[in-house]
């Protein structure tokens, strides 16, 4: 026990600080898990023991990741960037591995270990690129749009590599596939591959029609940490169920991932899952950094940086021509290769398996380890080279060029009764809408009418977060729990400066405090719903209907005047509430509200009464004859 | 003849003349009334249902009080939006082409007023004018104006007799009682002039 807790605590507390650290100079979080891993490996030493329990465990992060990356593939977009994800990446994945392959050949290491090397420089790497592309704000620029597509077929193509590397192994010197004992190892190949097979189409079939209705069942009893689990399990079964047919767990959990994207879920997993991923992902990282020999990177650093150098630059050689054939021109075309011009975190992963299966040798792969993490080192300083150029070039073009801004949306935090009457007016004139509830059945409901909706509690930051809230142009809050739309109004207001919101209020009251937390407009939930049946009740007590449309309009311009004149004094008394101002404040109120209710009835019949009124009777209103040229008063000449 | 009076008035006080000439039109046998005001308060003109309305009826009547020598708010809206090219106008739209159009006028003015040497410096039809071309430019004859002058002034008799007048009007038009070659020869019919030209 006290073992365990010793170690828990010398990882966790390297991890915490070296990832401080590495953020802090804009490395990025995974450079930083390999410091922590050098840390508490070649440095401190308390790695030793224990460590293959946990490198175990930690490849359980890998795992999740491709969870992750399976759960992010939407269809409809992959299908818009169909010619970039398949021309630019295609190429560029096949360019630089045959480049490498080349090279490594040429300088001496079998065509194995040549083509193992080429698979991981063709990989960029995911986290830090698309993280330096969100935090520059690049994403969606014309370099940002290229770079995302070719890592995403990077990501596909990490599946065949997966799969050739045990081949290749076979291939090579017919070392024993040390897989363990598996379900199929002594069938027939037939029933082998029938087997396989069958736990294929076992995910894809139990993840869209056994996990949906479990997930909402839980959604529906409200169990939060319930639905965590649930997530950890579906997870942690599929890698279970592919390792007995001999398939890689990694592989499985992908099409897990795959297979509920589409589904109304999907925020909520991504959340559930995320933090799992990220830390059991960083002790992946850490269990490579704590196998780095030391004396090697002090015995071949030339080597080491001759490397770095050499794939950085095969990859800019690879991707600048293929972003110009691509019509990705001048500064896009430089983000684009430099950008991606370092070897991933999936390298590692290559690399274990590849040493596994014994196509390299512990000192290559150790070198290969640093090389991988001197790219990632390197990228911010590539990036730095890329402002550098896009200035350079600006300079030279004389204007510049515009990165295409991110596309709007809305988003709508719950849908009742309210929120689907916004929703519906909004899709009608062709706006798109993102939409949070946390009730599963009532986004099942609107999701069968092919809205886009995600189940999960809009006050929760990261669902918002995720949902677009920084990229939005516009929110509305229509959930009825009024302290939960207060927060999410001014979580919202914080994060995003320029957003819209349009939000719901309970009542009077909570109109103010709507108003304090930063909403542009505030509809009384029950206001105009209210008005409209006083208007059909006078209407059915025989008011003309033109009479009853001018009373309604005049009661609510009224009515709305006198909320924001007594805004001021609200305003004062929610702020200090356990002060003897409340009170007077409150008294104040109470009078503002009698003497307006006082003052809007003569108002409320002088502003009515006016208006296509003859003069009255007996009173001439001809105009005097050729006295003055004005027009005759009154409304009826 | 199928007789249609579109009646436009956003302040129907019990004792307006207007609502009284209404009240009397709606309980004639074959004429359609229509409260403007009562069917868009808020402005939305039905323009099918109105098109189709006017491809039903071969006399049009506009019964309004007269605001700023013009129709009021809602008649013009719904001229804006009713009479649409294709529809009403244009080459190939002149489906209103034959019909007759009528304005049923109240003013607050009396008749002396609306003279060359009165306040208002010119007659009633004057005033009528951009109704007058609408009608022409869709192909539809221009009646007459039937006005009742300083509509809050005169004695409950006179304006009474209007009233009374308005129906009969309203049904000779429906029976083709009402001498139209006649009529061309007025400016503007009061209801003394109806006397002349309603047959037996």
């Amino acid at each position: 026990m006290d073992g365990l807790a010793f170690y828990a605590f010398a990882y966790l507390a390297a991890a915490v600080f070296a990832v401080i650290v590495s953020q802090r100079l804009g490395l990025g979080t995974v450079v930083g898990y390999i410091a922590a891993g050098v840390i508490i490996g070649p440095v401190l030493q308390v790695s030793t023991a224990g460590s293959d329990y946990l490198e175990q465990f930690s490849e359980f992060g890998i795992v999740m990741m491709l969870f992750l990356i399976g759960l992010e593939i939407d269809p409809q977009m992959v299908w818009k960037l169909r010619a970039k994800l398949l021309g630019l990446g295609g190429l560029q994945v096949a360019a630089t591995i045959g480049v490498i392959t080349v090279v490594g050949t040429a300088i001496g290491f079998t065509w194995q270990q040549s083509l193992l090397f080429g698979f991981i420089g063709a990989l960029s790497s995911t986290a830090i690129v698309l993280q330096t592309l969100e935090e520059k704000g690049m994403l969606e620029s014309d370099g940002g749009r290229a770079s995302f597509a070719v890592l995403l077929f990077q990501d596909f193509a990490v599946i065949p590599m997966l799969a050739c590397i045990p081949l290749m192994a076979a291939a090579g010197n017919a070392a024993p596939a040390g897989h363990g004992s598996t379900l199929i190892q002594h069938l027939p190949g037939w029933a082998s591959a029938l087997l396989t097979l069958a736990a294929v189409a076992f995910v894809v079939i139990a993840g869209q029609y056994l996990s949906r209705p479990i997930f909402r069942l839980i959604a529906l009893l409200r169990l939060r940490e319930i639905f965590t689990a649930m997530a950890l399990l579906l997870v942690v079964a599929i890698a279970l169920l592919m390792s007995a047919v001999g398939l890689s767990p990694a592989l499985g959990a992908f099409l897990g991932g795959v297979v509920l994207a589409n589904s109304e879920f999907k925020h909520e997993l991504q959340n559930d899952v995320e933090p799992f991923k990220g830390l059991l992902l960083g002790l992946f990282f850490m269990t490579i950094g704590a196998k780095i020999d030391l004396g090697i990177l002090r015995d071949n650093w030339l080597v080491i940086f001759a490397a770095t150098l050499a794939l950085a630059t095969i990859k800019v050689v690879v991707l600048l021509p293929l972003a110009w054939t691509f019509k990705v021109r001048t500064a896009a075309g430089w983000l684009f290769a430099l950008g991606l011009a370092q070897a991933g975190e999936f390298g590692f992963v290559l690399l274990s398996i590849g040493q596994e299966r014994q196509i390299l040798t512990g000192q290559i792969a150790s070198i290969a380890i640093l090389v991988i993490t001197m790219g990632m080192i390197l990228t911010p300083a590539l990036f730095a080279i890329y402002a550098r150029i896009a200035i350079l070039i600006d300079n030279r073009q004389g204007q510049n060029e515009a990165d295409q801004p991110d596309e709007g949306t809305i988003i709508i935090a719950g849908v009742g009764r309210f929120g689907q009457i916004v929703n519906r007016m909004l899709l009608a004139n062709g706006h798109k809408t993102v939409i949070l509830d946390y009730r599963a059945d009532v986004v099942d409901d609107i999701r069968r009418f092919g809205i886009k909706s995600f189940f999960g509690d809009a006050s929760r930051p990261d669902l918002l977060e995720s949902a677009g809230l920084s990229k939005a142009d516009l929110l509305i809050v229509a959930i009825d729990d009024r302290d939960r739309a207060t927060e999410i109004v001014s979580h919202a207001r914080q994060q995003n400066p320029n957003i819209r919101i349009i939000a719901r209020a309970y009542d009077r009251l909570h109109h103010y405090e709507l108003l304090d937390a930063g909403a542009d407009h505030i509809v009384r939930e029950l206001f105009g719903s209210s008005v409209e049946a006083a208007g059909l009740a006078l209407q059915s007590l025989g008011m003309h209907p033109y009479e009853v449309e001018k009373r309604k309009s005049i009661f609510v311009d009224e009515d709305v005047a006198g909320l924001n004149r007594m805004a001021p004094l609200v305003d004062q008394s929610t702020r200090v509430s356990d002060n003897p101002t409340f009170i007077a404040g409150f008294k104040d109120i109470g009078r503002v509200i009698e003497s307006a209710m006082r003052g809007e009835r003569t108002t409320y019949e002088e502003i009515v009464r006016r208006g296509w009124s003859p003069p009255e009777l007996g009173e001439s209103h001809s105009p005097p004859i050729h006295t003055t040229r004005a027009p005759p008063a009154g409304t009826e000449p | 003849m199928r007789v249609l009076v579109l009646f436009a008035h956003p302040a129907q006080r019990k004792k307006s003349i207007n609502l009284a000439m209404a009240e009397r039109a709606r309980s004639v046998d074959g004429v359609t009334l229509v409260d403007l005001y009562a069917e868009y308060p808020r402005f939305s003109i039905h323009v099918d249902r109105e098109q189709q309305r006017l491809l039903e009826h071969d006399v049009i009547i506009f019964q309004f009080p007269l605001f700023w020598y013009s129709t009021p708010a809602l008649l013009k809206q719904w001229q804006d939006l009713v009479l649409e090219y294709g529809f009403a106008y244009g080459p190939s739209g002149k489906k209103l082409a034959g019909k007759h159009m009528l304005a049923c006028v109240t003013t607050g003015g009396r008749r002396d007023d609306y003279s060359p040497t009165g306040g208002n410096e010119h007659p009633i039809q004057d005033f009528l004018l951009p109704l007058r071309q609408t009608a022409t430019l869709c192909g539809m004859e221009f009646l007459p104006p039937f006005v009742l002058h300083a509509a809050n002034h005169i004695e409950e008799d006179r304006a009474q007799a209007h009233i009374d007048a308005y129906p009969q009007l309203l049904a000779a038009l429906r029976d083709d009682r009402f001498d139209l070659q006649a009529a061309r020869s007025y400016s503007t019919l009061s209801r003394d002039d109806l006397v002349h030209l309603i047959g037996g």
